[in-house]
């Protein structure tokens, strides 16, 4: 098989997370799209690895053992990342990133100063 | 087909590589392997972009599903075996179903959302856009000459998966252990503190209540609940 096809297939998917992330605005498509990042940095570690071994006579398939170490990895990740998201939503009453604004410049001094107060009232209602 | 057009530009194998594998390819003749390969990743692609562009919620979970079953399809067509059932057991089976249980808890609608996608959408497009271009042509011009060998035993059995690991691989994966038990708790905790601010209801009412909370006042507040769960938590 033609190495091209999966790394380009790893590259398609990497990109489609990419823009995944910039461009939802639940917390938890957020997450999704992580999540598709990180496959399809599993699907080049798992290609070059299969090539490597048949390429060179001693190998470690190290690129096999760091797909299962990034697999347990994400699964950790998705659990501390939807433990955030629930308690930002007990909190906020919202999973919606744009609104999360207590910590981005120029927004309580700026002209929309009122903006985040309201916000958060209708957010703690 | 950028790549395929791209791997018939050189009409024979060059120096670099692996001669042997492939001189055994022609050009513009594809395996059967790399046909399922190409179906699959097509069929993948489109599932990861159903999800990223999906305003049902719950549907862009369930087209995730195809996409990580899709990939696990192809990591059985590369012969890692082992990977495959992993992706199968810990993707599809639990990492899918926790995103389904946090759209669930967070009251997710059902339908259609309308916000689903911020404002800054193109220029996302175009960081993606530009990103796939930039990549798919460093990758496709630095490996059209090299082939993967799928032929002879399975590179990624469960027998050589298991032997590398426990030979080699050791240290990291008694790691990885106490990475677990330190995610295991991190969730507890965070769990744990939220459920102690939502049980004392004379802050939250008091602030909406309030009409136009001023945000630093609200912010001692949020602290002030804070403080006995910590105290709570070292003791």
């Amino acid at each position: 098989m033609h190495l091209a096809y999966p790394a380009v297939l790893s590259a398609l998917l990497f990109c489609t997370g990419v823009y995944g992330v910039l461009a939802r605005r639940n917390a938890i498509l957020v997450l999704m799209s992580v999540e598709l990042m990180l496959n399809a940095v599993n699907l080049n570690l798992v290609a070059f690895d299969v090539w490597l071994s048949r390429t060179a006579e001693e190998t470690l398939h190290s690129g096999q053992a760091l797909t299962l170490f990034t697999i347990a990895i994400a699964a950790a990740e998705i659990g501390i990342g939807l433990a955030i998201v629930l308690a930002v939503y007990r909190n906020r009453g919202t999973s919606d990133i744009d609104k999360l604004r207590d910590t981005a410049e120029g927004h309580e001094s700026g002209p929309d100063g009122d903006a985040p107060a309201a916000e958060k009232a209708e957010a703690s209602a | 087909m950028t790549f395929a057009l791209a791997a018939a530009g050189p009409a024979h194998p060059g120096p670099s590589g692996v001669p042997l594998a492939a001189a055994a390819h022609g050009f513009l003749s594809p395996t059967g392997v790399e046909i399922a390969f190409l179906l699959v990743g097509l069929l993948t692609f489109g599932a990861a972009l159903v999800t990223v562009t999906t305003r049902q919620l719950v549907h862009a979970a369930l087209w995730l599903v195809v996409a990580l079953g899709g990939l696990a399809v192809e990591y059985l067509l590369l012969t890692a075996e082992f990977i495959a059932w992993v992706q199968v057991l810990i993707y599809v089976g639990s990492v899918v179903v926790l995103l389904l249980f946090g759209l669930m808890l967070t009251r997710a609608p059902i339908g259609r959302s309308p916000d689903a996608d911020s404002g800054n959408r193109w220029a996302a497009l175009t960081v993606a856009a530009a990103a796939a271009a930039a990549l798919i042509w460093v990758v496709v011009d630095a490996f059209r000459t090299t082939w993967i060998d799928l032929d002879g035993p399975a590179a990624g059995s469960t027998e050589v998966t298991g032997a590398s690991l426990f030979q080699h691989w050791v240290l990291p994966f008694e790691a990885l252990s106490v990475l677990l038990l330190a995610a295991l708790v991190g969730a507890i905790v965070l769990s744990r503190k939220a459920r102690a601010e939502k049980s004392s209801p004379p802050v939250n009412s008091r602030d909406s209540a309030d009409g136009s909370p001023v945000v630093p006042e609200s912010r001692n507040h949020s602290s002030g609940g804070h403080r006995p769960t910590e105290q709570e938590g070292a003791r």
